[in-house]
């Protein structure tokens, strides 16, 4: 019976996986990268006041980009919500440009993002400045690079939705994606909470 | 053949079917919560509102926790079932490294600092220097 089947079908072998263990899997990618985050969180609890003579959180940070950034990401959040609805009923169209926002929204987070480093630079916070900088820049950096890189991912997902449709490996990796679009989402949670809105207190 | 792959494949969906359910209300109730619990915080430290740092910095913290594991429950759909269980063990056993990983950094660097900072006072190195 195997043997006929022709290796395309392999993921309708049930028998020998779990029901879709890519998703704990996935899961488990998710953990690691939580592990990274809690170290780089660990630094700048450690390292995060020591200014070295140079600028202050309170000097440097605009709360109302940071305001921004956190809504362009939770806007895409619930954007991404709607594209997976329109997967569920097999709606093609609505899940490709529902998707297409999401990317959009998280392309706005990084500009601003980059424009908020460019004014760092610029003023001569760099990472080489201090222990707060390094800490800052090694934790925020971190997190825009995620963030670009689950862009890269949406975009090739879009060009496979278009090629295949909504078929099943499709909807695996859009779920996958979602998992890794809001696990970004709560890590976003503990830079602006810990990093920009305790930075700026007095 | 053919027709019992086709068969099979039509199973297939249906099975897939339950795995990637999703469904709107989670999604809009997680979104209201999530931008009640953001914008209390920015409010707090933009407007000033509470005067001693640490109150507010205590509230941010337990309001960015709540945050946290509402985006769980809500867009992440993590609970006790899912995969037979194993999201949840996972996590648990994350947390915990997470936890050992803040509060031990934290906890170690903080006595260090403490013990090391004499020595590392200007003044207390200027006495030094000149006793020699």
């Amino acid at each position: 019976m195997n043997a006929t089947i022709d290796p395309s079908s392999r993921y309708y072998v049930k028998n020998h996986h779990p029901k879709n263990g890519s998703l704990l899997g996935f899961w488990i990618y998710l953990m690691s990268d939580c592990l990274i985050f809690a170290c780089l969180f660990a630094t700048y609890a450690v390292i995060g006041r020591n200014y070295a003579g140079g600028p202050t959180g309170a000097e440097i940070f605009d709360l109302n980009l940071v305001a921004l950034n956190t809504a362009f990401l939770l806007l895409s959040s619930i954007t991404y919500g709607v594209a997976m609805i329109g997967s569920q009923s097999r709606n093609l169209k609505k899940t490709m440009r529902w998707l297409a926002i999401t990317g959009l929204l998280g392309f706005a987070f990084l500009l601003v993002e980059l424009y908020e480093f460019w004014h760092f630079f610029s003023i001569g916070a760099t990472p080489q400045r201090s222990g707060f900088l390094t800490a800052f820049f090694a934790l925020v950096g971190t997190h825009g690079l995620h963030v670009l890189f689950g862009i890269v991912w949406l975009l090739v997902l879009l060009f496979q939705l278009k090629k295949h449709g909504l078929i099943v490996e499709n909807r695996r990796r859009l779920f996958c994606l979602s998992m890794f679009w809001h696990f970004l989402d709560v890590i976003w949670i503990g830079v602006f909470s810990f990093v920009y809105l305790m930075g700026v207190l007095p | 053949m053919s027709a019992s792959q086709n068969q099979h494949e039509v199973h297939d969906h249906d099975e897939e079917n339950d795995e990637f359910q999703v469904n709107i209300r989670d999604y809009l109730i997680g979104f209201l919560l999530a931008v009640f619990l953001t914008v209390i915080p920015f409010t707090l430290v933009m407007g000033n509102v509470i005067q001693d740092s640490v109150t507010t910095a205590m509230v941010i913290l337990s309001l960015g926790a709540v945050q946290m594991v509402v985006h769980m429950v809500y867009f992440l759909h993590m609970n006790s079932k899912s995969q037979g269980g194993w999201i949840m063990l996972a996590f648990v056993f994350t947390l915990i490294i997470v936890v050992i990983t803040l509060v031990g950094s934290i906890w170690v660097m903080h006595h260090l600092n403490s013990n090391m900072m004499p020595s590392m006072n200007h003044e207390v190195i200027e006495s030094i220097q000149q006793l020699k």
